[in-house]
């Protein structure tokens, strides 16, 4: 998995609440056996109205209002925004599996306060070429002078400061997947 | 002994490796897979040299992008290498599949359940959002990505910290024309798209008690719109009746020992959950959503809100977007509001008494001549078992287009899609911008609220069918 440790860049901002998967990548181009090539579907039903690709291209932070990637469970969508470029995204709350999935492809969902993000978009506002910039070993976003702090399980944070593989890490526990598979608590038992 | 909660006994019993300073690892019962969210698992399986730990405990079947009206021939090319693909890696990895040969072909969520793979203790997931609806049994199921498909593939595991917990208590009895739809729908209004999130949600309550298995998996299913991953019901004799008799399940003394085991599924008296939620069910009456988020239900007489009495900051701005989407207004009421499209189908409202329900609506009856409506079966048992109760003739000869088994326009990805600038009455459960199709608006309400819709062309109040 790609590793994050440190990120600074300009941002995107959409004080949109509740941008479910199906406007980060909308259903129809879901239709591939890859995870390349995604970018060009990113908010494709939103382009030319919420989404300007040519000016939002090599932003690498994504600011949005609260319950971000709600709804389906697609990877690609996470997929997509990062290969369209971005890193990162901050918000104040995410669909669950959405959260999960970034994770794993070493794309860092940012948790701040409402009113901390607020703070962001108005700067944003003021000064749309203001820098961004998240530390996760500090747990930091700074964006000049604002600096605030966010939570994120340590587990998790190493996993992503190491480029852990997940799939790896629960292979390693082999003799305790098979003792369980053999234990009367199963209700498969080999 | 401390008393647990449904979830937590589930959840203990599938500890593999129970965290300290890092997530548990658990063991997962059941894997259900399908063409959208397989294939790059598979890939990496592959590239890595790994095989299916349980292809025994894993099931597959093609729902979300096949034709549903001639299922021989898929024309769109990427989505038949999708299905391609997915019946090349059930046979290299030894998976049973029910495919466009099966007769058990279906959405996964209604096949899973029908065939008795779906069990009550069990943990369940699949690479779909709307796994939850297997929660109905007494399972902890939810929805994974890709990343988390190859996992289970290669492992049978995920790493998972334990979900909070949220009890939803609904008593009371329904009124007239109320379904498990609107049950969901008026959940959703009070606890909002994001209530539930990071939770696990146990619906309980005499309400719960007393409505049918498919009942209980439209509110399992649609848990998710309230942001959780999971929901659940712990099992009861209506639970046994559904699974008694169907192919997955044991039979016989074996069967009465796996219910005998199964009663004690039950969150024990005095549990804590996290959160608590209590609903009149007297309350409840048929819903329909104005917006594009499904906590957006309201009554047809209800008049649709004023995001600038009601919200302020990106809230409202948010509600006016979805205003401005659907070209409603303020203060308007749905009632009236002319439609031309109706969807029954989906793997919340598409299993054999949404179907009986919405004939019965429709029985001699007939569609409004501007109105195409379609009914997509949730699976070609149900399709069949419709047939032999001729529910197929009565949507027919009302003008209902009688179509095969998969997801079609709730997901859009065939060729079953809502026009652009078109209004929907559908029985699925994303009112998304887009859902149906690009420029497609969707309302979601229950089956009977759908079947009256078809027949006036327009949203009115079932009740005065019924």
């Amino acid at each position: 998995m790609r590793k994050f440790i440190k990120l600074a860049s300009t941002c995107l901002s959409m004080p949109t609440e509740n941008i479910d998967t199906d406007q980060i990548i909308p259903a129809r181009f879901l239709k591939t056996t890859e995870r390349k090539g995604l970018g060009k579907y990113l908010f494709y039903n939103w382009r030319g109205k919420h989404f300007d690709e040519s000016i939002h291209r090599g932003k690498k932070i994504l600011i949005a209002g609260n319950n971000f990637g709600c709804g389906s469970s697609r990877e690609h969508a996470v997929w997509a925004l990062m290969d369209f470029g971005f890193e990162a995204v901050i918000s104040s709350s995410y669909g669950d599996i959405f959260y999960n999935n970034s994770l794993k492809n070493g794309f860092l969902p940012v948790i701040l306060k409402a009113g901390e993000i607020q703070k962001i978009f108005n700067l944003i506002e003021q000064n749309p070429k203001v820098n961004l910039t998240i530390d996760l070993q500090k747990q930091t976003v700074v964006a000049y002078p604002l600096l605030f702090s966010f939570p994120i399980d340590s587990f998790r944070k190493n996993c992503l400061l190491k480029g852990v593989d997940e799939l790896g890490y629960i292979l390693s526990y082999e003799k305790e997947i098979t003792r369980y598979e053999l234990s009367p608590q199963s209700l498969n038992i080999l | 002994m401390k008393p647990k909660t449904l979830f937590k006994k589930i959840w203990d019993n599938h500890l593999v490796v129970t965290g300290k300073n890092s997530p548990s690892i658990i063991y997962i019962d059941t894997h259900y897979i399908h063409e959208v969210t397989s294939p790059q698992a598979f890939e990496n399986l592959r590239k890595k040299g790994l095989k299916v730990r349980r292809p025994d405990l894993t099931y597959a079947t093609c729902d979300h992008n096949v034709s549903t009206t001639d299922q021989k021939t898929i024309r769109d090319l990427l989505s038949k290498k999708q299905v391609e693909q997915l019946v090349k890696n059930c046979q290299d990895y030894k998976i049973k599949f029910y495919g466009l040969d099966s007769p058990y072909q279906g959405i996964v969520h209604v096949i899973g359940p029908e065939l008795g793979i779906t069990q009550p203790g069990k943990t369940i997931v699949c690479g779909d959002s709307h796994t939850s609806t297997h929660g109905a049994f007494g399972c902890l199921a939810f929805g994974i990505g890709t990343t988390e498909v190859e996992q289970v593939l290669a492992s049978q595991c995920l790493i998972q910290n334990p979900m909070k917990t949220m009890e939803i208590k609904i008593d009371g009895k329904l009124g007239l024309g109320v379904t498990a739809k609107d049950i969901i729908l008026a959940t959703l209004a009070n606890i909002g798209k994001s209530g539930g999130t990071g939770h696990c949600i146990e619906y309980t309550g005499e309400v719960i008690r007393n409505i049918d298995m498919e009942s209980r998996m439209t509110i399992c299913n649609m848990s998710i719109e309230g942001g959780a991953r999971a929901g659940m019901i712990a099992p009861d004799q209506t639970t046994f009746d559904y699974l008694s008799e169907r192919k997955f399940v044991s039979k016989g003394r074996n069967f009465e020992k796996l219910t005998r085991e199964w009663i004690n599924l039950t969150s024990d008296k005095g549990a804590h959950f996290d959160k608590i939620v209590k609903i009149d069910g007297n309350k409840i009456e048929p819903l329909i959503t104005w917006g594009t988020d499904p906590a957006s239900g309201i009554r047809v007489n209800d008049k649709i809100p004023d995001p600038k009495k009601v919200a302020t900051g990106s809230a409202r701005q948010t509600m006016e977007k979805a205003i401005a989407y659907m070209n409603l207004k303020p203060g308007m009421k749905l009632e009236g509001f002319p439609i031309t499209h109706v969807f029954i189908g989906s793997c919340t409202n598409a299993r054999i008494s949404d179907l009986r329900a919405a004939a019965k609506i429709v029985n001699g009856k007939k569609v409004k001549n501007n109105v195409t409506a379609w009914v997509v079966p949730g699976s070609r048992q149900v399709k069949l078992q419709a047939e032999k109760e001729n529910l197929d003739k009565i949507f027919t000869s009302a003008g209902f287009e009688w179509r095969w088994s998969g997801c079609s326009a709730c997901i859009a990805m065939n060729d079953d899609k809502i026009p652009s600038g078109k209004y929907c009455v559908s029985t699925s459960n994303r009112n998304y911008e887009g859902r149906q199709g690009p420029g497609s608006r969707t309302f979601i309400a229950s089956p009977i609220m759908a079947a009256a819709a078809a027949l006036e062309g327009k949203i009115t109040d079932v009740r005065k069918y019924l």
